[in-house]
């Protein structure tokens, strides 16, 4: 899931001076953003109370079932619009990707109201770590399941550097060595690292990515695709 | 081919030294450092952004140091934190076109840790990538294997941290930097010589050279910044004991580097003595172990 931290208020503050708006229409996500506490049912009341002891008037709000689905969140905004439209500004409680599919469906100034922090693993209930950033080249074949992209501090695929200390990370001080953890594991499975992992290949990753898999299953070539390479690369074609 | 390679092939012992670029356009006291390092050392490290803060590039600073270290040769930095795979073969490059021979090839610190805290790390690649791009530049190849316009003929080298735990990590790291390219190593700074020694016996077979680091402990203060700031690096009781027990600490740290010094010169290939500032404690460590 992507996880989601409450955005300085100030700025959301001087987003909303920047156009003189005095009321405001909330929205926020019922998937990522509910389960990251940070854009659910509860925290759109925290907000609204907060922009009204500032003056402000909330005019409605909705949480969209997944904010970054142009197709319900179309719905949710003709449900609601004449609270949309009584609003002078959209505040939307959602990754940037709902912000986004928000903005394309309302024709008013649409601001976020959190930060995209990472993708998360749900390790318990209200714990996330990241570990997969989504870098379009993976090495966990190689790194026993364990992403040093992501989990190293520097993002070194040959590792540990020099600041390894008694097996701990050098930049989080308390926590294990990502490489340290990727050898365990490949000794655990009677593995060993074979070679020196070559430099990644970013080109796989450039975006912005688009993937259609309509078209693909209908045998129809994409009208237009704004990736400029597939996610395959020439290597595993 | 240059003295410092020439040296440390030969199986003569070296010593190494460093110095830091200014953090602006003044390199007077650079300069000043140099001079009095240069009669004593093989050659100088020009650090490369060090502890993720700003200096002069170690490009430029690397080049002074050839112009004014009267046959003291510089070691050039390439730290992969700041530059991606392009800047970073354009550097070398242009190290190899200034004149520069040495190169000592580091991941460097994360940018969280230094004056710019904001910055983005690039880590394009990490070290074992870079010395391996490197040694493709002397075979006369960029990275993709696309063949260059006039070859490099770099002396390469490499970090290692003899006292990391797990060893067999550590180890099985340096091998792979070997693998890469790396013909010397230049140590973090060397508290227990007997885990020295047997980092040297583990690379004995690969000809790996491997420079011992020195570290002046030179106060109190000094210690508590290492033990609390600087990665991968605590400083045994023993020496803070000694140190924050001395009348004169700087007086008790160099005699300790003394001590180390004549210790590790029977298993070392060499020494790389980092002094923190205190320039002339070198010329005394130096004569203390009769290596002058």
């Amino acid at each position: 899931m992507i996880v989601t931290k409450p955005r300085d208020w100030n700025r959301i503050k001087a987003n909303l001076a920047e156009i003189d708006a005095k009321s405001v229409f909330i929205m926020g996500c019922g998937e990522c953003a509910t389960v990251a506490h940070t854009g659910g049912q509860a925290e759109i009341m925290v907000a609204k109370a907060r922009l009204e002891a500032e003056g402000y008037s909330v005019t409605g709000s909705a949480v969209g079932a997944v904010t970054c689905h142009s197709g319900g969140v179309n719905l949710d905004m003709r449900k609601h619009r004449a609270e949309v439209d009584a609003a002078d500004a959209v505040l939307v409680l959602s990754c940037g990707a709902g912000v986004q599919t928000v903005a394309d469906a309302v024709k008013k100034p649409t601001y976020p109201g959190l930060e995209s922090a990472f993708l998360g693993n749900v390790v318990r209930h209200g714990v996330f770590e990241e570990r997969c950033q989504m870098c379009g080249d993976c090495v966990l074949d190689k790194t026993a399941g364990i992403c040093p992209v992501t989990t190293c501090p520097k993002g070194l695929l040959n590792g540990p550097c020099g600041g390894m200390w008694n097996g701990m990370c050098e930049v989080l001080t308390d926590r294990e060595c990502a490489h340290v953890k990727i050898r365990r594991r490949l000794a655990e499975q009677g593995r060993g690292m074979k070679g020196v992992i070559a430099p990644k290949d970013y080109s796989v990753k450039r975006g912005p990515g688009s993937v259609n898999t309509r078209d693909a299953a209908l045998g129809r070539k994409p009208a237009s695709t704004a990736t400029d390479k597939p996610f395959t690369t020439e290597k595993d074609a | 081919m240059g003295k410092f390679r020439d040296a440390l092939v030969r199986g003569e012992f070296v010593i190494t030294g460093e110095v830091a670029p200014p953090h602006g356009t003044d390199y007077s006291a650079m300069l000043e450092s140099v001079r009095k390092l240069s009669p004593f050392c093989h050659a100088l490290n020009v650090t490369d952004n060090q502890g993720a803060t700003l200096h002069l590039s170690s490009l430029a600073a690397s080049r002074v140091v050839l112009e004014n270290g009267n046959g003291c040769e510089p070691i050039f930095q390439q730290t992969c934190r700041d530059r991606n795979r392009l800047a970073l073969q354009s550097d070398l490059l242009a190290a190899w076109t200034l004149g520069l021979e040495n190169v000592l090839v580091v991941t460097g610190d994360d940018p969280r840790g230094g004056d710019h805290p904001k910055a983005k790390g690039v880590f394009d690649m990490d070290s074992t990538q870079l010395l391996q791009v490197t040694k493709g530049m002397n075979e006369g190849v960029d990275m993709n294997g696309t063949p260059l316009d006039g070859a490099t003929d770099f002396f390469m080298g490499g970090a290692l941290f003899p006292e990391a735990e797990p060893w067999d990590i550590q180890l099985e790291r340096g091998l792979q930097k070997v693998e890469a390219g790396a013909e010397f190593f230049q140590t973090q700074a060397v508290t227990d010589v007997d885990k020295f020694a047997r980092a040297v016996e583990a690379f004995e077979p690969t000809g790996a050279k491997l420079i011992a680091g020195i570290l002046l402990f030179k106060s109190p203060r000094v210690i508590k910044f290492i033990n609390e700031r600087l990665a991968g690096l605590m400083v045994p009781d023993w020496i803070t004991d000694r140190v924050t027990g001395a009348e004169k600490p700087l007086d008790e740290a160099i005699a300790i580097a003394i001590e180390q010094a004549i210790q590790l010169k029977d298993i070392a290939h060499g020494i790389h003595i980092m002094p923190l500032g205190s320039d002339d404690a070198v010329a005394r460590i130096i004569e203390g172990a009769e290596l002058g």
